[in-house]
Order: structure tokens, then C-alpha cells, then sequence
């Protein structure tokens, strides 16, 4: 009876939505995006000093992830289920190459030049791997046993580790927490997390080890950056300078003065919430953070209303990888986190991250758009 | 698949679970939220003012102080690296009444191209209104005067004084000394930020790049109360910079420009080193560059046509040139005959100008046609008898030459104080099964024991063996730096285990005495280098095959192409018994080792001894 109404609901739509419906395209998710991406035009003119060829570049980069999430949300889930571990091994694989080819030409190494254009692995795996995490769980009844853990757990190391040596922490984190979003949903027992997160505090001393210089210097400023004022703690005490400046209110659109001083660096890329915040004060930040969280609301309905286990798992790890993004970057700009290299989910400048976004919202809106409305 | 066996009350148990972690999920990430909030709440309304008061009105700027880097000596105190002024007229666009009535007349004055009108246009345009931009960059004295005459009428208009690095040798050490560059994005992240906050340039190669941090300094700062504007206001406190440290080398300028004079038309490398120290006195790489258009930012035509020119001289012959050693391996292989009891110095060995493997058809030919008869050890080091060293070889085998020669640094860097050392390469039978899958051969025994083959080397490895046999089996470890001077003085961390191959006595001298005779005796192949001195010098000339000639063709050496020209190379060592220096050099297409290179060793030698020179 239930569903037969909401059929119904649907026919007698607005002629737009019927359009959007086609399209395979979720509504309420489709307008946050799309207000988010509005807002980042808005603070990406102010933060990349009025450069207009800057905002041109960011739509390009949009509209395709537009198109992107557009194609993605037509393929029924089913067939991104059947391919999940042929894409993982090809993420893992290209991976590796980059890291092989980096040996050689020196340094660090993130892009596989494809002559026409050039692509970031890592991008692709932060995708893959909830996919594939999702796929092998999907194939057991919930909640997962040690042994399916310990798979997992593996599967999510290799990629994890194959792009932290590249080095780029920030997509690591990333990658390790979709996996992990994935056994979590899953219904990893409260225990096991607790035993883990043990196991990772005595593990801290060993991690240090392994850390580079500069990744060491990192935590040493987060924990004290006022000691450091020239090096790793100008960006922390320049962003609460900026932050704290916006007060209640904010600057208004355009005042920011910390960026226009270039007190602030990387004002438009991972530093971006800085200046928002300086411009738009509290107020602004909490209707940025409202707007952040109706989005990870509605990806997690979406997972909620999910047909199947694989469907389910997928789409609730990518919005708590979203969420991820969001509490990294403003955690590390507000000096609640250390530093580490996420750009602001939606807003921040550039990076093929933009296009990954997108294409797991398409995934999410495939999911949502393809459930067969049936009576249960 | 085994999910149709599922119960639909699992399906509902998973159900509940999932819909549970999901509400969970939401929670947590809610609570994280409003810790974000409560951070910002914090800081926008607790720390309002005084963030506010650090932001508005008059801030504190920290302006980092870059130090000043270090200068870098010869070991006579000539300057190789220095920093000298460098004038640019630069303008402050607020102050000026009239911009393009004042640009307008500076060219006028100056000559100066629209191009660079232009580009100061550009980036005036990103600059805010106060800050100053240059127009012209290294001024020369006339456009100074010309200017300083008419400086009333042009307010807002300076001369700007920078200092910036000069190399006065130019192309002669430029493979040694190195060179700085602008910081490019790569060092930026490996940078500590801090000390580099402020610095444009860093070392990029040579001495410049390897003791980047000593010449460099430590970076000082300023804070400095500015207004809204960020328009400077004045200095509240102040942390001097430290200095970069200098650094004395133990190159020897006058030596290497002598060395680097004798190679004259040929492109090759001349490494000379202080037997005594391991300090290198000579680092010749021919044809060199000069490397102060790379201070300031070469131009990409130069530096393409630096980078496809044909004789490279980009490339560091000296540190990376890997060649075969031609006879100069010659001594270091009858020494190991003689300490592997393989064969006694006064046996004599039979040379008929070839010499074949048993059952095999190939002949294994003596540079000399009709060969030199019968030979001792002494006579096959001063004429450098091709098959008495074959039949060494042959007896000695692969594995005992390999093994004798590694004592001596071959096939591996020298652990020089410069990045990008070759290790060349030491063939052994377990290399090419590695390497190229495949048995050793005993013909490649033969031709390893007169410097051909596999064998490559660096011309610094050479004079690194050269000074280890002169030091009579005591390891010289060559290195560039003396010392370093700054508030702190130290030298740098020599290695000092001075490792000893053992070595019997009485051997070392029959080689020695050879190579002595190489070049004091009638037959020597070097003797055109022993006149005017009251020492003696010991040397080995070499002569290494660039391609292969066909068996039994005639090899005419004015007829063939220069590009397929022997290598000739030479080492040497003086006074041959009590030596203080030890010489390699190899001249690429030079031809003969005793016509070409050794003169040009001997000509270091003779000035290196002369007086003066040693300390």
C-alpha cells in the first residue's frame, strides 16, 4: 500500500522533477550539491583574489564532475557490485606503477601521465575500496567474522600504505577510513573497535618510526605551533588569525584580509575554510557545517532505504568518508587536528578530489534511483 | 549462491543492525560536528577581540631575515664562490604621481626594451600599491650614474642593492663548486620551511649542493608592527640571522686551471689527489659550463642548447664519465699477480704479438705488431706488453682479479663530498650471471687483464686506486672540503679507520720501479715527460679501444673518424718514493695515453711540486 502511494507521488510530480527522476537523479542530494558548489564559486572569487580564469578552471572541473555523477547514477548498482574487485585490483595495480615509476624519476610521485591527460590513482582507490571492502563482506551475513575481518583488514592496508608512501598522508586517511566506514556498517562489534584502536595506540611509537621528517614536524607544531612561527605553525596561527578575526558576523563577501595580505597560504586550496570563515564569521561556518550534514543525512538515508547488503554498506561508507573530509580539513584549519593535505569537500580549489566526490554521489544516486519498488 | 538459504529473519536481524549503526553513525558524526562548533564558537567569539586586534588595526608580521651564505675558498684562500651586489631599479607604485609619464621617461633615459615595461606592468598589477617593483635587474655602473644624476625627479624610484652569488672562475670548476638556483617546488617540500621562509636559492649540485646547510645559515626574523594595510610600521624585536659558514676546499685553483688549460681541445677529466689527505687538488671536467647564469635563471635557449650540445658539457666527466681503464689497470693486475704468487718478477714471458686460448682460433692481439719477445714483469709494465698481461690474466683467472681489484675502489663510488658519483663497474662471474644471465667466458678474463671489456671506471676512482698503490696499500679516501669556518669551528668527518690492504713490500716496489721506468726509462711509453725534474715520476699510459676493430683489419689512427679515436688515459704518482700527489687523467678520442694524457699529468705534477703549492 505504502509504496503503490509513493509511485503515485512520483507520477504526480512537477514536469522538472520528472525530468530529474529520468536522469536517475536524487533531488534533495542533487540541490545540496548543488547550493555547495555555488557557495564554493562564491568563496573561491574572494580567497583566489578575484581571478576570474581560477573560477573558470573550477567550472570546468564541476561540470564534468556533474556529467561524471550523471553517467555513474544510470549504471544500476549490480553491475558496480559485479566489478568491484576488477576495479580494486586495477586501483592497486596503477597504484603500484606510480609508486614504481616515482623510484625512477625521483620524489614524490601521485600522477600516471596518460600523454592526454594526467590521472591520480589514488583518487580512484579512495572509490574502489569501499566498493570492494563492501562486495567481499556482502557475500557473508552480517556481522562480519574475525576471518572475514582479517581480509578486509588486509584489503584495506595495501592501498592505504601504497599511497601513505607516496607520501600523501591525507588521501590515506581517506582511503583507510572508507574501508574502515565499511566494517563499521557492517557491524563490527563495539569490543573489536575498541581493542583495535588499543592496538593503534600502542602502534603510535612504531608509526613515528616510520614517519618522514616533515610528517614528524607536523604533529610537533600541531601540538605547539606558536613555538615554530616561521615554519609548520605559520599556517595554523595565520588560519585562527583569519578564523578568529570573522567573529560573529564575519568580514562580509570580500573582506577578507588575512588572504588578500597573503598572511594566509594556500587561501584556496586546503586553507580555503579560513578564509570562509573570516568572511562569513559563525554564523556562516554553522550554515556551512547544516549544509554539510544534510548531505551526509541524506547519503546515509539513502544507505538506510538500500535494497541490499553491498548497496547498503557502499553507499553508507561514502557518506561517512564525506564526513571524513569535512572534519580533517576544518579540524586542521581550526587547529583541532594536525596538518594534513584534505582539501574542503566541494569548496576547496582544484584536484581531481572534486571529480571522486562526485562520482560517489552518482554511485549513491544510482543506488537510491534504481530500488525496485516493491511490496517487501 | 548460499544467500537464498538466509532465513528472512536474518534478513531482518541485518536489517535492524545496519539501520542501528546507521542512526549511531549519526550521532557520532553530529557530536563531531558541534566539537567543530565549539572550537569555532571559541574562537570566533571568545578570541574574537583578540584575534581581532592581531588581525586589524596594527599586527604583528613576522618578516623572516635570510643570512647571508657562506663564501667558499681554495685551499689557498682564492675565492671560487662569493656574493656580490647587484643593483635593480625598482619603483613603488603609490609614490610616483604620474606611472606612465614615469616609466615613459625612464626608458628614455635608460633604453630600456618595452618587453621589460611590460613585464613590469605584469607584475605590478599582482602587487599591492606599497611594495616595491624591480624594472631593471643587474644594472651596469653606467645606467647607475645615469640614473643617480636625475634621482630628485623620479620620487618613488630606487636603486635596490641584493647580493647575489659569483662564481669568478666561471667554466673552470664549475662541475666542482656547482651552483645555486631559485628554490623549484620539489626542494620546497622537502625543505624545512622554516629556514628557507625568505630564501630563493639553494644549492643545486657540486660543493653548493652537498654542504647546503652549512653555507646556507640559520634564518633570523623580525617582527614588525605593521598597519590595516600590512605598510610596515616599525620593528619590535628582532633574531639576527646566523651567517652561513665558509668553507675552505682543498681544490687548488691555479692547479686546476693548469689542468684544465692542457685538455685544451680534447673534452675528458683531470683528478689529481693529495696522497697525504685524500684532499683533492685537481677536479677538471672538460668542457665546463658557465655557472652564473644559473644564479639568476638561464635562459631556456642557453640551457637548451647547453643540454643538446655534443660535447655535454653539462655532464661531470670527472665524478660520472665511465670508462674502460686501458692499460692503466695494468700495474694493479700484476700486482695481484705477484701477491697471488701467480708468477715471479723476473720470469719471462714470451710475446709474439698475439696470444690465442688453447683450442680456440681467435687471436688476442698486442698493440704492437710482431710483439715485444720475451718479457719480464718490468719490461711488460714500461712497454705495456698486451700478451704478457693476457697470460697473467689467463693464469690469474676472473674471480682473483676481481677480488684484488675491489680492494682497491673499483666498481665502487670513492665517497666523494659530492652528489651523483658513479660506481662504475668491476665484472665478476657473479655480476654478469646477474646482469646479463649468462657463464663467464674465459676470452673476457683475457681482455679484463688489459683494461678492456666490462671494466669501466671513473677518472676519480682511477686516481683513487692510483693514490691507494702510491700510499703503498693504504686507502685514500679522496674528498673536497678542508675545512669549515663559522662562529663554530670544525672540519668535516674524514673517514679515519685508514684501511691497509695488505700488501707485501717488496711487491709494491717492483711495481712501483715499473712504473717508474714507464716514464724515466728509454722504452717507457711515457718518457716524454721526464725532463727538468730532480724526482721521479711513476705513471702507466692507457690506451682504451672506443669501438672494436674487426680481427686482422689495420687500425690507422689518422684515417679514422675522431669520434672512434682511443680514449688515452694516464695515471701517475710523485716523487715516485715519497709520493705527495697522484694524478689520472682521460683524454676521450685522445688517441695515445703517453702522447696525451701523460703530458698533461706531467705538467700538474711539475707545477704541483714546483713550491708553493703543498700545505
Amino acid at each position: 500500500m505504502k509504496t503503490e502511494m509513493r509511485r503515485e507521488q512520483f507520477q504526480s510530480s512537477s514536469l522538472l522533477g520528472n525530468l530529474l527522476r529520468r536522469l536517475h537523479i536524487d533531488i534533495p542530494l542533487f540541490i545540496c550539491l548543488l547550493l555547495t558548489a555555488m557557495l564554493s564559486f562564491v568563496v573561491l572569487y574572494s580567497a583566489g583574489g578575484q581571478e576570474i580564469s581560477l573560477l573558470l578552471r573550477q567550472l570546468a572541473r564541476i561540470g564534468l564532475a556533474f556529467m561524471l555523477m550523471t553517467v555513474l547514477a544510470h549504471i544500476n548498482p549490480n553491475q558496480f557490485k559485479r566489478y568491484s574487485a576488477l576495479l580494486f585490483g586495477s586501483g592497486i595495480f596503477l597504484l603500484i606503477a606510480v609508486l614504481v615509476m616515482g623510484q625512477i624519476g625521483k620524489g614524490a610521485q601521485r600522477w600516471l601521465d596518460l600523454g592526454f591527460f594526467r590521472f591520480q590513482p589514488a583518487e580512484m582507490v579512495k572509490i574502489t575500496t569501499p566498493m570492494m571492502i563492501s562486495w567481499y563482506l556482502a557475500e557473508h551475513s552480517m556481522p562480519p567474522k574475525a576471518k572475514q575481518l582479517l581480509i578486509a583488514g588486509i584489503l584495506i592496508i595495501i592501498p592505504t600504505l601504497l599511497i601513505a608512501k607516496q607520501p600523501d598522508l591525507g588521501t590515506a586517511i581517506l582511503v583507510a577510513s572508507s574501508g574502515a566506514g565499511v566494517l563499521f556498517f557492517a557491524g563490527l562489534s563495539w569490543r573489536f573497535m575498541l581493542s583495535i584502536l588499543a592496538v593503534l595506540a600502542s602502534l603510535a611509537p612504531i608509526i613515528w618510526h616510520f614517519m618522514r621528517e616533515y610528517q614528524r614536524a607536523r604533529v610537533i607544531t600541531f601540538l605547539n605551533p606558536e613555538a615554530d612561527p616561521l615554519g609548520r605553525g605559520y599556517h595554523i596561527i595565520q588560519s585562527k588569525i583569519a578564523i578568529g578575526s570573522g567573529g560573529i558576523y564575519g568580514k562580509g563577501w570580500l573582506g577578507s584580509k588575512q588572504s588578500e595580505l597573503e598572511f594566509l597560504p594556500e587561501s584556496s586550496t586546503d586553507f580555503i575554510f579560513a578564509v570562509f570563515a573570516e568572511e562569513f564569521g559563525l554564523f556562516g561556518c554553522v550554515g556551512l557545517l547544516i549544509l554539510y550534514l544534510l548531505i551526509i543525512g541524506r547519503c546515509l538515508y539513502i544507505a538506510a532505504q538500500a535494497q541490499n547488503t553491498y548497496n547498503r554498506l557502499l553507499a553508507s561508507s561514502l557518506g561517512f568518508t564525506f564526513f571524513v573530509y569535512v572534519f580533517v580539513n576544518i579540524g586542521m584549519v581550526i587547529g583541532v587536528l594536525p596538518v594534513v593535505g584534505v582539501p574542503l569537500p566541494l569548496i576547496s580549489y582544484g584536484g581531481t578530489s572534486i571529480v571522486t566526490l562526485f562520482a560517489g554521489f552518482g554511485i549513491l544516486m544510482s543506488i537510491h534511483t534504481h530500488r525496485k519498488l516493491l511490496p517487501i | 549462491m548460499s544467500r537464498t538459504a538466509y532465513s528472512i529473519k536474518d534478513d531482518l536481524v541485518e536489517n535492524r543492525l545496519f539501520i542501528n549503526r546507521v542512526v549511531t553513525a549519526f550521532t557520532i558524526i553530529t557530536v563531531l560536528t558541534l566539537v567543530l562548533v565549539v572550537r569555532l564558537i571559541y574562537l570566533q567569539i571568545v578570541g574574537h577581540e583578540h584575534y581581532a586586534s592581531l588581525a586589524k588595526e596594527n599586527s604583528i608580521k613576522i618578516v623572516p631575515l635570510v643570512p647571508t651564505r657562506g663564501m667558499i675558498y681554495d685551499r689557498h684562500g682564492k675565492v671560487l664562490a662569493e656574493n656580490t651586489p647587484s643593483y635593480s631599479l625598482e619603483l613603488v607604485p603609490e609614490q610616483i604621481p604620474d606611472l606612465e609619464d614615469t616609466l615613459h621617461r625612464l626608458q628614455k633615459l635608460l633604453t630600456i626594451s618595452d618587453e621589460k615595461i611590460e613585464s613590469f606592468q605584469k607584475q605590478r598589477k599582482r602587487q599591492k600599491r606599497f611594495n616595491s617593483t624591480p624594472l631593471l635587474i643587474g644594472m651596469n655602473q653606467e645606467e647607475l650614474a645615469k640614473f643617480a644624476v636625475v634621482r630628485p625627479y623620479f620620487p618613488g624610484v630606487d636603486i635596490r642593492t641584493q647580493l647575489i652569488r659569483h662564481y669568478p672562475y666561471g667554466d673552470l670548476a664549475a662541475h666542482v663548486i656547482g651552483y645555486v638556483g631559485r628554490i623549484n617546488e620539489a626542494e620546497l617540500k622537502e625543505l624545512p620551511i622554516a629556514e628557507y621562509r625568505g630564501s630563493t636559492h639553494i644549492g643545486k649540485i657540486g660543493i653548493e649542493g652537498s654542504y647546503e646547510t652549512e653555507l646556507h645559515g640559520k634564518t633570523g626574523y623580525a617582527e614588525i608592527e605593521t598597519n590595516v594595510q600590512a605598510r610596515p610600521l616599525n620593528t619590535l624585536h628582532e633574531v639576527d640571522p646566523l651567517p652561513g659558514a665558509n668553507l675552505y676546499l682543498t681544490l687548488d685553483i691555479g692547479l686546476q686551471k693548469m689542468a684544465y688549460d692542457a685538455l685544451d681541445i680534447y673534452n675528458g677529466a683531470v683528478v689529481a689527489i693529495d696522497i697525504k689527505t685524500g684532499g683533492v687538488l685537481v677536479f677538471a671536467s672538460r668542457p665546463g659550463f658557465d655557472p652564473n647564469p644559473f644564479v639568476v635563471g638561464i635562459a631556456n635557449s642557453a640551457y637548451q642548447a647547453l643540454q643538446t650540445s655534443e660535447s655535454q658539457p653539462l655532464y661531470n666527466r670527472a665524478l660520472r664519465g665511465l670508462y674502460p681503464p686501458g692499460s692503466t689497470i695494468k700495474p694493479f693486475i700484476a700486482l695481484a699477480g705477484l701477491e697471488y704468487n701467480t708468477i715471479n718478477a723476473k720470469q719471462k714471458l714470451f710475446c709474439p704479438g698475439y696470444y690465442q686460448l688453447p683450442n680456440v682460433s681467435h687471436r688476442y692481439r698486442d698493440w704492437k705488431k710482431g710483439g715485444h719477445g720475451a718479457v719480464d714483469m718490468d719490461q711488460a709494465i714500461t712497454q705495456s706488453c698486451d700478451v704478457y698481461f693476457y697470460r697473467l690474466a689467463a693464469s690469474l683467472g676472473i674471480d682473483h682479479m676481481h677480488d684484488f681489484l675491489q680492494q682497491f675502489g673499483f666498481g665502487e663510488k670513492t665517497g666523494i663530498d659530492l652528489v651523483g658519483e658513479k660506481a662504475g663497474l668491476l665484472p665478476s662471474r657473479e655480476w654478469k650471471l646477474n646482469q646479463r644471465n649468462q657463464a663467464w667466458y674465459p676470452g673476457e678474463t683475457l681482455i679484463t687483464g688489459i683494461g678492456q671489456g666490462y671494466h669501466q671506471i671513473t677518472p676519480l676512482q682511477l686516481a683513487k686506486a692510483t693514490a691507494t698503490l702510491a700510499n703503498r696499500g693504504k686507502i685514500v679516501h679522496p674528498h673536497l672540503l678542508d675545512k669549515i669556518v663559522s662562529g663554530t669551528n670544525f672540519g668535516p668527518e674524514l673517514e679515519t679507520g685508514a684501511a691497509v690492504i695488505p700488501l707485501k713490500p717488496a711487491n709494491i716496489d717492483t711495481i712501483i720501479s715499473g712504473m717508474v721506468n714507464v716514464v724515466h726509462s728509454a722504452y717507457g711509453t711515457a718518457k716524454g715527460i721526464n725532463r727538468n725534474i730532480d724526482y721521479q715520476i711513476a705513471g702507466k699510459t692507457g690506451t682504451a679501444q672506443v669501438f672494436n676493430i674487426k680481427q686482422n683489419a689495420k687500425y690507422n689512427e689518422n684515417e679514422i673518424d675522431f669520434k672512434l679515436r682511443d680514449n688515452a688515459l694516464f695515471i701517475s704518482f710523485a716523487p715516485a718514493h715519497d709520493p705527495k700527489i697522484a694524478v689520472a687523467v682521460v683524454v676521450e678520442h685522445g688517441g695515445h695515453g703517453g702522447s696525451v694524457a701523460a703530458p698533461i699529468a706531467g705538467q700538474v705534477i711539475k707545477e704541483y711540486l714546483k713550491t708553493g703549492h703543498e700545505n
